[in-house]
């Protein structure tokens, strides 16, 4: 597996280096027109989570790694579920959680609705950092099986008989 | 209507053969085709919200089970048959779709809800949080504490998902706890 | 109705491939079937014959727009609901990628022997 180039071919690395910059614009288009238009926090995440798995899928885990690390997704997750939260805490200074305490302005506006853009961002925030991570968890491990020789750390070592013991 | 319900017999159909079809690879590829099919029957029935979201997540979806599993085995060929589960379930079947139509007929009539809440919501939903897509005011607005469970419930799983794939995490009973937990860059 | 009829049947498919099939992926394709029917009923009770979809455009008339939107309050459910499948289903195919390294296999009745 070392001798292997990392990643697909040259076609698939050009068209995903052409590509994946408008993915992610239109991840982010999503996120910030949601309560303009369809779309929002929930799709606008999967969408920037699919273009970061695509760069995975076509450049290799390593550059993928590079960019976007696991414990930065990790920390990004957090972070965004915590600012959620923090939106809905907020409004406890009006009155009761969750209210919409910024001034609602003008509807058909970019900057309207009150709290409703910064929470989508924080939901587009945690559900792409929580699914690209979760995939790298899944690509990474897959990998492993498929090739037992990779640094003496495959399944072969393990045997199933004494695997209970290395639990706690 | 025809084509809404000649999309819904397209999924009965896809469904049908990601069930009984042989090979893992074109289970999972008849599964994508019933969620494509089911998010062009959202954006009939008026949700391009759903539209969307069903169309990023089902290529996700297709994703992580070909990435995930089919790579490691195709073939899902049955020594035998159950014949025990067959009956029980085609027992199901029947017992099932009667209490379905006998309950179906109390169900107000297809296209015609009643929408007593929503009223409400549809006739201040601008006024009162500004936004012009109602579904969004209703998320993220009036149903926001709901928002804020469902976001836990998807932290919940997906840490589910790293405890039980990481490797580093495990240890013997006197080993000293040098790793570091949350997923490490080799597994 | 037949609407209806044809979401629950998609429902019964899921669950018979739930309940009798041996392979794990195929218990995952039945749970998701599962899941779409859920989801599919939900949208199809609040939908309004001849509906648009419950986003206001701009210049368009308030009283027309109550009188045609089709329901949002299931939308909102189901978007949701969508999303959580998705985490739910990494979830399960990580615990079948962890049986898989312990087994090898996918079939339920080798790893319930090989357990005996």
């Amino acid at each position: 597996m070392t001798q292997e180039p990392e990643g697909m071919t040259l076609i698939v690395k050009s068209i995903g280096r052409l590509v994946i910059n408008f993915i992610m614009l239109f991840g982010i288009y999503i996120i910030l027109y949601g309560h303009l238009s369809p779309g929002g926090g929930f799709p606008g995440g999967v969408i920037v989570a699919t273009a970061f798995i695509l760069l995975m899928l076509s450049f290799g885990r390593k550059t993928a790694l590079r960019k976007f690390g696991d414990t930065t997704a990790s920390l990004l997750d957090n972070f965004a579920a915590l600012s959620f939260l923090t939106i809905g805490f907020l409004g406890l200074i009006g009155g009761y959680f969750f209210l919409n305490f910024i001034d609602r302005g003008i509807p058909f506006q970019l900057f309207s609705a009150g709290t409703i853009p910064l929470a989508n961002i924080a939901i587009g925030l945690k559900v792409s950092a929580c699914l690209y991570a979760v995939f790298v968890a899944l690509a990474i491990f897959g990998k492993v099986l498929a090739g037992p020789e990779q640094d003496g750390v495959g399944p072969a070592e393990e045997k199933p008989t004494d695997s209970g013991e290395h639990r706690r | 209507m025809l084509v809404l319900i000649s999309l819904l017999v397209f999924i009965n159909l896809g469904a049908i053969i990601a069930i009984e079809s042989k090979y893992l690879l074109s289970t999972v590829i008849s599964i994508g085709a019933v969620g494509f099919g089911l998010s062009i029957v959202f954006l009939l029935l008026g949700a391009p919200d759903l539209a969307i979201t069903q169309v990023v997540v089902e290529i996700l979806i297709l994703i992580i089970l070909i990435r995930g599993t089919v790579t490691l085995d195709n073939t899902a060929i049955e020594k035998y048959r159950d014949t025990f589960a067959m009956v029980i379930s085609l027992i199901f079947f029947g017992m099932f779709l009667t209490f379905a139509y006998m309950a179906f007929k109390a169900l107000p009539e297809f296209g015609h809800p009643l929408m007593r809440v929503s009223r409400e919501y549809l006739q201040h939903g601008v006024e009162k949080t500004g936004a012009t897509n109602i579904v969004m005011s209703i998320i993220l607005d009036y149903r926001a504490y709901d928002t804020l469970g469902e976001a836990t419930v998807l932290f919940t799983a997906i840490l589910g998902a790293f405890v039980v794939l990481r490797r580093k995490g495990r240890k013997k009973i006197g080993e000293k706890d040098t790793t570091k937990v949350g997923i490490p860059g080799e597994f | 109705m037949i609407v209806y009829l044809l979401c629950s049947f998609l429902f019964v498919l899921g669950l018979y491939c739930l309940v009798a099939k041996k392979n794990i992926i195929k218990k995952i394709i039945g749970i998701i079937t599962m899941e779409y029917s859920v989801n599919l009923f939900l949208v199809l009770v609040g939908y309004r014959a001849r509906g648009i979809a419950p986003i206001l455009s701009k210049g368009a008339d308030k009283a027309e727009f109550i009188a045609k939107s089709v329901d949002p309050l299931p939308q909102a459910l189901v978007l949701t609901a969508i999303v959580i499948g998705l985490g739910t289903i990494a979830l399960m195919v990580a615990i079948c990628i962890r049986l898989y390294e312990r087994y090898g296999t996918f079939d339920m009745t080798e790893i319930r022997r090989l357990r005996g």
